[in-house]
């Protein structure tokens, strides 16, 4: 019994049960196959977030995000006037998370390629690119570059999903992909 | 002449020894009290999570949410796991308690700091979540807190390990330990890595929140806090099998199918969890792709084996003994006729079938480095982890109470119509709340958010009406299971307080910590804990197979490959990222 001392002085010799040795084959190899699948897919998949990362000063990350805004913006949106930023292709992108704002609005090519940057001013945010549901976590500090190819056009709204304080919620952003 | 300590438990045979039985009755009642006050939280949070009800002010939801997380996943469970090490340590192997006296300032620590830590939120400054991110601020008693909590809970582990060396040089039982035991012996080296890796990033935290530090780099932060977040789940884990297998023999007289292979999957537990943090990371910034892949898995998921074994071998220990029995038509008859009526044997069946379809599948897919990308911070996450811990373990814990309650506190159980229908309403609400959560978080609905319609952003966004209402119905399972939790809170306490007592010493205060009448004590020194009787082989010579379960657990293999490959095809509609 599971609540007595097993029977046997050397209970690490007994016989194993044939179902239990069929099974523990079957789901190790099962794990094996769990395990391969992430570098197979780093090779033949499409979908992998990128190791390329900077140590940056948060300062540092929004002068670049500006000047970027600041030459290719081509319109305002909102009541907070937010500019709408229409990088060219293959160009370096930034996209800035703070209390309670992912700045600036982007606008993209569709089935173009961005570097895309994307920071913390302060404390940890959380991307959230919906509804194509793409998601990353958004560290102070740190400077995550991805390489996106947006390959549907639309309206994207950039959810924080990373508790952020009491305005949490009201953190929205904005893609176009045209 | 010697004392008289222990108690002889007519009904089930336990022996138990006043001071480790005070001390399991208090942190036992303390969990309970906890999973009371985090329950009524977290029937808040899902009703404010319901997009039609929304009942709490953003605020409020952010405190409610940050407490039901601390209070649940960490003090009702943590409570009721250092009981259990009592009671797999001096109940099962008919021994003293190593200095019971440490064992009090260890609850007292408990205690302490798992109040301070709640005034913390009541105060409403510290509502980080249960994460509590750096360089997001709580309030130094915040962190105190927990360090204090962290403290006790260790004491209480190196109490078990103090009474294992006392039973063993006392020759309290013969051969090894039972399995139980050996199953909490793995949850309590875990707990020690787990509190070491909380120590280490708590501390300085702690010193941050004061201003004597200037910095916490945050993305170590998460590697430490997730040491520690991630193994206190493995903790859990490790506690609630060995309730499973406690289960099994109490109420089937089952026996591992064999100790060799139930061993070796808890010896796994240890051996390859020690980076769990690597999975919560696997979508942060400056960490690479082979430390994430190898990490979370060390190259085989040897973690998720173990679970894959105890999936079959518990379930299996109770087919041999069932058929046994005689239960042996078909694949199935076993289960068919199993105590379904026994809220110990529904609530524990539930946890494992829950634990293993929705918890361990979900947990393992969105586990993988790529698919993360379309789950992390999602609502599916809790989803995942209410079905590991609200019913993998909670519910485990719940069914081993109501064998607790006659045996340990030795009270009548009250209203046992209601206790067999609430492991069952429990579930079910739980179930709606998984699944819906799940689905909504597949639809990308973030987690810890109060409001997705976004009534006072900027601009707008508007998430598919299909995921705005699984959101409403995980709210309704949310509603129920907190109805089927209130249940076991009424009949556990309500038994404490009201149940017929089953011996004349079990007082009112008997029920919460001080020992019962000394007459009750009136063994000198248990009989030594004998070696399980050599099995009877059946009448062909050959051991009884458990084909039922083994078909059920390949029913759960072809869910798993579904599901994963279900996700990874998702995976496969994104935009191209590199």
């Amino acid at each position: 019994m599971s609540l007595t001392p097993p029977s046997q002085i050397l209970w690490w010799k007994e016989p194993i049960h044939r179902i239990e040795i069929t099974w523990i084959i079957i789901a190790l190899a099962w794990c094996l196959v769990l395990f391969l699948w992430m570098p197979y897919w780093h090779v033949f998949g499409n979908q992998n977030l990128s190791n390329e990362a900077y140590r940056i000063k948060p300062e540092a990350f929004e002068a670049k995000a500006k000047a970027m805004a600041d030459k290719y913006t081509v319109r305002k949106e909102t009541k907070m006037d937010i500019p709408v930023v229409k990088p060219p292709a293959g160009s370096d992108v930034y996209l800035v998370s703070r209390m309670w704002q992912w700045w600036p609005i982007l606008e993209l090519e569709k089935d173009k390629s961005y570097r895309l940057h994307i920071s913390s001013l302060d404390w940890q945010h959380g991307l959230s690119i919906q509804p194509v549901n793409i998601n990353a976590q958004i560290i102070p500090g740190y400077e995550l570059v991805m390489n996106v190819t947006p390959n549907q056009t639309g309206e994207y709204g950039v959810v924080c999903n990373e508790f952020c304080g009491v305005g949490h919620h009201t953190m929205l952003g904005k893609i176009y992909v045209k | 002449m010697a004392v008289k300590m222990f108690r002889k438990c007519p009904d089930s045979g336990l022996y138990f020894h006043k001071s480790a039985e005070s001390l399991m009755k208090a942190h036992a009642v303390l969990g309970v009290v906890y999973l009371l006050i985090g329950g009524v939280l977290g029937l808040l949070v899902a009703a404010t999570r319901a997009p039609s009800i929304h009942l709490l002010s953003a605020e409020a939801f952010y405190t409610a949410l940050t407490a039901h997380g601390t209070a649940i996943l960490i003090y009702w469970i943590i409570f009721f796991e250092i009981a259990v090490l009592y009671f797999a340590s001096s109940t099962l192997l008919r021994c003293r308690p190593a200095t019971p006296g440490l064992g009090w300032l260890g609850f007292l620590l408990m205690l302490i700091g798992s109040v301070m830590t709640m005034v913390a939120f009541a105060r409403g400054n510290s509502s980080v979540m249960f994460t509590s991110y750096v360089p997001m601020p709580a309030e130094p008693i915040f962190y105190l807190g927990l360090i204090l909590f962290a403290v006790g809970a260790l004491i209480g582990c190196f109490i078990f390990l103090g009474t294992l060396v006392i039973a063993k040089r006392e020759k309290t039982y013969d051969g090894s330990v039972p399995l139980v035991t050996f199953g909490a012996v793995t949850a309590c080296i875990i707990a020690i890595f787990t509190i070491a890796s909380g120590a280490a990033i708590l501390l300085p935290t702690l010193l941050w929140s004061v201003g004597l530090i200037s910095n916490i780099d945050p993305a170590i932060y998460r590697l430490f806090w997730w040491g520690m977040g991630h193994s206190s789940q493995q903790i859990n884990v490790s506690a609630h099998v060995a309730v499973w297998y406690a289960i099994a023999a109490i109420l089937f007289g089952a026996r591992p199918m064999s100790e060799k292979v139930s061993r070796g999957a808890f010896l796994l537990y240890i051996l390859f969890l020690q980076l769990a943090s690597a999975h919560h990371l696997l979508v942060d910034a400056g960490i690479s792709s082979t430390w994430k892949v190898f990490n979370t898995s060390y190259a085989m998921y040897l973690a998720v084996l173990a679970s894959m074994i105890h999936g079959l071998t518990v379930p299996g220990a109770i087919e041999v003994a069932q058929r046994k029995k005689g239960y042996t038509n078909g694949l199935f008859e076993w289960l068919r006729k199993a105590p379904w009526g026994n809220p110990v044997f529904s609530g524990m069946f539930m946890s494992l079938i829950v634990f293993g379809f929705i918890g361990g599948i979900t947990g393992v897919v969105m586990g993988t480095e790529q698919i993360n990308l379309i789950i992390h911070n999602t609502i599916f996450v809790p989803g995942h982890f209410h079905a590991t811990v609200a019913v993998g373990t909670t519910l485990a814990f719940m069914a081993i109470t109501y064998f607790l309650i006659p045996v340990l506190f030795r009270r009548e159980l009250i209203m046992p119509g209601m206790a067999k229908w609430q492991p069952y309403i429990f579930t079910a609400g739980m179930l709606l709340l998984i699944l819906f959560m799940l689905g909504a978080g597949t639809l990308g609905v973030p987690r810890r958010h109060w409001d997705i319609n976004f009534a006072d952003a900027a601009m707008q966004y508007q998430f598919a009406g299909s995921a705005v209402a699984m959101m409403g119905v995980a709210g309704m399972g949310g509603i129920l299971a907190a109805v089927g939790g209130g249940m076991f809170c009424l009949i556990a306490v309500g038994s404490l307080v009201f149940g017929r007592r089953l011996d004349p010493g079990a007082s009112l205060f008997s029920s919460f910590g001080l020992p019962m009448a000394d007459s009750c004590y009136n063994v000198e020194t248990p009989d030594r804990l004998e070696r399980t009787p050599i099995e009877s082989t059946g009448s062909s010579g050959h051991a009884v197979e458990a084909k039922g379960t083994f078909v059920l657990a390949l029913v759960f293999l072809a869910s798993f490959v579904v599901y994963f490959f279900i996700n990874a095809k998702y995976l496969s509609s994104l935009w191209k990222l590199g």
